[in-house]
Order: C-alpha cells, then sequence, then structure tokens
C-alpha cells in the first residue's frame, strides 16, 4: 500500500517536470539562437535531439558535422526515429561531413569546377571561415521549390574549430555571419555546441563561449554532478532562457533537472528524485 | 564507419542497410568481435583487462590516446602489447616512431602465451566445483565477487614478457615502417600543404598512402580478404617529432598536433584501423593542448606510475605498480557509452600477466587497532578519488 503511494506521487512529479520549462525544447521557435554546453560531461544527445527533433518538425536543417562521421549520427538517429539518408534525398538535410571533408581537402586534387572546399583553411592556413559560411548560406537559403518550414543551422562542435588553428575572433565573426543571415534574415534557428570547463585552462575557448553564451536566446547547459559519478544520475541539465521572452511561455528562470540518458531516450527528472534515491 | 563495416560494405556515404552482426563476411575479420549492442566491431587492445574497462574492446576506426607515466615504462609496454596482438591476429601493423627504429620496437615484442592460459582456467574451474560453504550456506549461490572487471576470453591474449616473440611470426605479418629520422633523410622536400609540423605532414602522407594502396578504406573491393590496419605512433608530441609543446610554455605552434590528430581521426574512419598513440603528457606544460587532444580523441587513458614517487611506500599501493585512470570512453553509435561503476583502477604487471584491478583499501589486520594505525588508513583513503570518472567529474575532497 505504501508502495503504491510512493510510485503514485512518484509519477505525478515527473509529470509536473515534463510539462514545465521542457517545452522549451520542444517548441519550433523563429529566429533563437540556442548555446548547447556541456561541462565535465558529454553533451552530445542533445544534438542528437535537436537534429531530429527538427527534422520531425518540417524544418530544412543544415547540419556542420565536424567531430563525428556520418553513420554515427545516422545509426543514433534512427534509434530516435529519423531516417538520414531518406532526409537528405528528399533535400530537407544538408550535411556537411568534416572528417570527409578535411580529407578531400589535404589528399584529393581540387575539381576545375564547383563550390569550393568549405574546409579549405586547414589546407590554406590563414584564418578565415569565410568558405564554410558561404556554405552555410548557400545551403539554407530557400529555393522556389521548398517547402520546408525554418530553415536551422546546427553545429556540432565550435570547440573543434578552434583546435584547428581558428582563432577566437574567426569563430566569433562565422557565428555573427551566420545569425545575420540565418536567424535575422531568413527567421530561423542556430543551435551550436561547445564544450567548456569552469578552470580551464584553454582561454580562447573559455572567450567564445562567454561571448556565445551573451549573444544565446536559450543555453542548455549540461554538467555532470558536483557530487561525483554516479551511474543512475548521469548528469545536470541548467535551461536559462535569455533574451526577450515569447509571450507564451513563462518568465525566464533558469531551471536545473537531473537527467539520466537511454538507449532511444533521455529522462529527465526533478533534483533528488531519481528513482535510485527514491 | 564502424558502423557501416557492419554493413559489410566499406564505403563512406552510403546508408549501411541493416543487417544482422553475425554474417559471415564480417565474421572473416581476424581477430575481431562485433558488439551487437551498437553495430561496432571491436578489436582487443592486448591487454585483456583493459578491453573489459573499455567496454569490450577497441572499436575500429577509433584512436587510443596514452598519456605517459613519467618514464615511460608503461606506456611502452601497453604499446607493444598492442602491437603484438596484432601480429597474433593476422593484421597488418604500421609502427611509426621519431624515437627508435621501429624494426627493433618490433623484435621486442612480447611473446603470446597460446596453450598454457586454457590449461590454468580448467584446473581452477574444477576446483571450484568442490568447494561447498559449510557455515555461510546462504552465501553460495551469490556472485563471486571479482576484484579484476575482466574475463578472460579467446578475444584477448596473454602475453609474457621475458620472452620476445618468434622472428618467424614476426615475418609472416605485414608491418610497415615509419622511422622519422629516416624519411627525412630519404625525402628532403615536401610539399607543405599546411602549417603543421613536417614530421606530421609525412606522417599523415605515409598513412594515408599505405591505406590507399593496401585497400583499407575500401578502393579495391577486388581483394576479397579484408584484414585491418594497427597504427601504433609512439611519443607524439615530444622534441623529436620537431615540435616544441613538450620543451616550452609557449610554443610556436599549438595547433600542430590538434590539427594532425584531427586529420588522423577522418583518415580512421574512413579506413578498417586503429590506432594507439603515446603522448608524454607530463611533459605538455599548457594544458589547454591537452583538453583539445583529449577531445580530439576517443579512447584516453592516463597511467600513473608509482615508481620513484611516494606512493611506492604506501601500504595502500603495496601490491600494484601504478594507477591507471580512463579520461575518456567514446560513445560512438549510441546516445550512452558503458562506463564502469568503478574509478579507481590500478595496475599491475606480473611476468605473464599485466592486469587491471578495482582499487581498494587493504584489510587493518594488525592486533592492536590504535588510533595511529587507523589515522594512516584513513589518510591513504583519502587518496582514493572520491567515485569521480569519466562521465562526471566532482569536486575533489569531500569529506563525509
Amino acid at each position: 500500500m505504501i508502495v503504491r503511494k510512493r510510485r503514485r506521487i512518484q509519477t505525478l512529479f515527473r509529470r509536473i517536470v515534463s510539462v514545465g520549462s521542457l517545452a522549451l525544447l520542444f517548441h519550433v521557435f523563429q529566429g533563437r539562437f540556442t548555446l548547447l554546453r556541456d561541462t565535465r560531461t558529454d553533451g552530445s544527445f542533445l544534438v542528437h535531439h535537436f537534429l531530429s527533433f527538427y527534422l520531425k518538425a518540417g524544418c530544412k536543417v543544415c547540419f556542420v558535422g565536424l567531430i563525428q562521421s556520418f553513420s554515427h549520427y545516422n545509426v543514433v538517429a534512427q534509434k530516435l526515429g529519423v531516417s538520414l539518408p531518406a532526409a537528405k534525398e528528399r533535400g530537407q538535410l544538408v550535411f556537411l561531413e568534416g572528417l570527409k571533408s578535411c580529407f578531400e581537402v589535404l589528399f584529393k586534387e581540387e575539381p576545375p569546377t564547383g563550390q569550393p572546399n568549405p574546409l579549405q583553411f586547414i589546407r590554406e592556413g590563414g584564418s578565415n571561415l569565410k568558405a564554410l559560411y558561404e556554405f552555410v548560406r548557400t545551403s539554407l537559403t530557400p529555393s522556389e521549390s521548398d517547402s520546408w518550414k525554418c530553415p536551422v543551422l546546427l553545429v556540432d562542435d565550435v570547440s573543434v574549430l578552434l583546435s584547428l588553428g581558428m582563432r577566437p575572433v574567426d569563430v566569433l565573426d562565422f557565428i555573427h555571419y551566420c545569425r545575420v543571415t540565418v536567424c535575422s534574415q531568413l527567421k530561423g534557428n542556430i543551435v551550436v555546441l561547445v564544450h567548456s570547463s569552469e578552470d580551464s585552462d584553454d582561454t580562447e575557448n573559455e572567450l567564445v563561449v562567454n561571448a556565445l553564451c551573451h549573444q544565446s536566446n536559450l543555453i542548455l547547459w549540461a554538467e555532470g554532478l558536483a557530487t561525483g559519478f554516479c551511474k543512475d544520475i548521469h548528469g545536470q541539465l541548467k535551461i536559462i532562457p535569455r533574451g526577450p521572452a515569447e509571450p507564451s511561455t513563462e518568465r525566464d528562470l533558469p531551471r536545473t533537472y537531473q537527467y539520466k540518458i537511454q538507449d532511444r531516450n533521455v529522462t529527465f527528472f526533478a533534483r533528488g528524485m531519481s528513482t535510485a534515491v527514491l | 564507419m564502424a558502423a557501416l563495416a557492419t554493413g559489410g560494405a566499406v564505403r563512406r556515404g552510403v546508408a549501411p542497410s541493416f543487417r544482422r552482426a553475425g554474417e559471415p563476411g564480417l565474421a572473416a575479420l581476424p581477430g575481431t568481435r562485433p558488439s551487437l549492442r551498437r553495430g561496432q566491431l571491436l578489436l582487443s587492445s592486448g591487454v585483456p583487462s583493459l578491453d573489459a574497462v573499455l567496454g569490450g574492446g577497441l572499436a575500429v576506426g577509433t584512436l587510443l590516446l596514452i598519456e605517459e607515466d613519467k618514464y615511460g615504462i608503461y606506456s611502452n609496454l601497453l604499446f607493444k602489447y598492442f602491437l603484438a596482438e596484432g601480429i597474433v591476429s593476422g593484421h597488418h601493423l604500421f609502427v611509426a616512431s621519431a624515437k627508435e627504429d621501429p624494426a627493433d620496437i618490433l623484435k621486442e615484442l612480447p611473446a603470446p602465451l597460446l596453450d598454457e592460459v586454457n590449461e590454468e582456467e580448467t584446473v581452477f574451474k574444477s576446483k571450484e566445483s568442490q568447494d561447498y560453504m559449510k557455515i555461510a550456506w546462504r552465501y553460495q549461490n551469490l556472485p563471486k565477487m571479482e576484484a579484476s572487471p575482466a574475463a578472460s576470453s579467446r578475444f584477448g591474449h596473454y602475453y609474457d614478457v621475458s620472452k620476445t616473440l618468434s622472428p618467424e611470426l614476426l615475418q609472416s605479418t605485414k608491418c610497415h615502417h615509419f622511422f622519422l629520422p629516416e624519411e627525412i633523410s630519404l625525402h628532403p622536400n615536401i610539399n607543405i600543404c599546411s602549417n603543421m609540423t613536417s614530421g606530421y605532414i609525412r606522417l599523415l602522407q605515409s598513412i594515408q598512402r599505405i591505406i590507399y594502396q593496401e585497400g583499407f578504406d575500401g578502393s579495391h573491393p577486388q581483394k576479397k580478404q579484408k584484414n585491418i590496419l594497427r597504427i601504433g605512433i609512439q611519443n607524439l608530441g615530444s622534441v623529436l617529432w620537431g615540435e616544441d609543446i613538450s620543451c616550452t610554455d609557449n610554443p610556436e605552434d599549438i595547433y600542430s598536433l590538434t590539427k594532425f590528430l584531427y586529420v588522423l581521426r577522418s583518415l580512421l574512419r574512413m579506413s578498417l584501423s586503429a590506432c594507439i598513440i603515446t603522448v608524454p603528457a607530463h611533459l605538455i606544460q599548457n594544458k589547454a593542448i591537452m583538453e583539445r587532444v583529449t577531445n580530439l580523441s576517443d579512447t584516453v587513458v592516463g597511467l600513473e606510475s608509482f615508481i620513484g614517487s611516494e606512493r611506492e611506500t604506501n601500504p595502500l599501493y603495496k601490491d600494484y605498480h601504478g594507477l591507471i585512470h580512463i579520461h575518456q570512453i567514446p560513445q560512438l553509435n549510441s546516445l550512452i557509452c558503458d562506463v564502469s561503476d568503478t574509478k579507481d583502477l590500478a595496475f599491475r604487471l606480473k611476468r605473464k600477466l599485466f592486469t587491471i584491478e578495482r582499487l581498494h583499501l587493504p584489510p587493518d589486520l594488525s592486533d592492536t587497532v590504535s588510533r595511529s594505525s587507523k589515522q594512516d588508513l584513513a589518510e591513504s583513503a583519502k587518496l582514493l578519488s572520491s567515485g569521480c570518472g569519466a562521465m562526471a567529474m566532482g569536486k575533489k575532497h569531500l569529506d563525509f
């Protein structure tokens, strides 16, 4: 009897949590810049979520995947219910596979015609992300036959650009140009992942992260638990709305949830409400 | 790329059709084991207990980065285990070094124990079945507590460090060498395509050439027998590669190593290969570089040996030779990754066995349980990390 009552309270709490500001994760806004930030843990589950979410919502997506191969995203997206090759065929998804482009830039002859490789800065040196920006612009500019909803740019992840020799200024310029084109002109959304850490020695990375935090409309900050490793709670997610709030959502208060990543989804619960504890 | 391998077709950009991992085309790759949950192909790293800690093995197409211990003894040993495992499984090898001639490295590989281990296992098992618990019989059916997370299997092999690999076995394997001083003398001029250190550019070109010529990236479909290329790069980031990140605080070019790792990652992901790199992390003063290097690698393992440190005489560590820190395990093809329960792992090297075990406090068996002895143990218990690890690092020194 007592056990049943406790379980009812648990499910009640879970339902309250899911209706709240997690709705920010499941509503297609327009002209928004969302920053995904992770500290001491891996926040790539958020990238997979947003990719499958925007594809299911019918938006045109340009995905700049710099750190993993296409098949990795494909396998995870299949678990989340979306087929990336099919989306590519019907023109809904433009996927830049960074690793493949890097190989082509360095080890293959350049084709005489066609667009310059978006990652040609690896070969040429210099500090210019213009080719990458041009790629984003041409893939998201709507053509007459397109019937998709707002365009979306997803970047996974920005910290890699710093490792490839870009200065923080160039990275911020690139993001700024993308925001002007995608958010203001095309009324689309941008979602960007950065890695950060509290007492990090990587000052350039922290500079970029701080600047992006100030520019964003919503920050999703995935952190490892401060008390150490736990098998049942993989981390905590802070949702920090910034900028002018839409009239339909609640007032901007940062909210914190803890999460556990499973094979096909992620469960969120209020702090202290994990099944391991209750 | 590892996921595509389960589909049998090693081609970029082609959608993998869903096929069961147990297909005959897949099992033909020697020395590998499919991971059914993730659709990946796993290789053994040469140390079965390290395989267990890394979640079954090293995935094909990934990079294993080892942060060297202070004198490089145990990292060198892990490097040799990896190469020896490749020889025993019949893979191709690519050994690159700026310090030692790869031919010398290959001569010193440990010999595998092929028959003896199985005998030991069967003898042990028959003894166990005769032990019935007479007093604590309620605990008879509980699973045994295992100190080492490994289960010995046919997938990995054990090596005897006191013997070297037989030359016949070495002859039968295809090994490619890259010795930097030799390469520089043979080809003094190369066209520098990007501002990386020239040693790194040569290495990348060499690796790419081997991958293309031998068909590890699927570019020669007429080759029926596919194989794996094991790449071993020793002491990357040291001065001998033409880099200065390990000798100065403000190096000239801090991006060389990270660019190299990015390009290497792209080569690995598009071919049937796996790579082990040892990096002298304790020499690199600029910690930002190590953070970026960690982010660009898949599996990162740090070794900390007790040689020459005060921990050598600590009673807590008397059975072990060093600590092993698993900094990162890749999350490929799934949202979650296998993380082992314990973060306190220590390693021990015996002649025929390199084990990685859970670190635990030795039992306090002293007759006079005085306050002072308890305090010693409490001091050493503080040295145990508070369960921090790869998934979530917490604040240290939390006392309860």
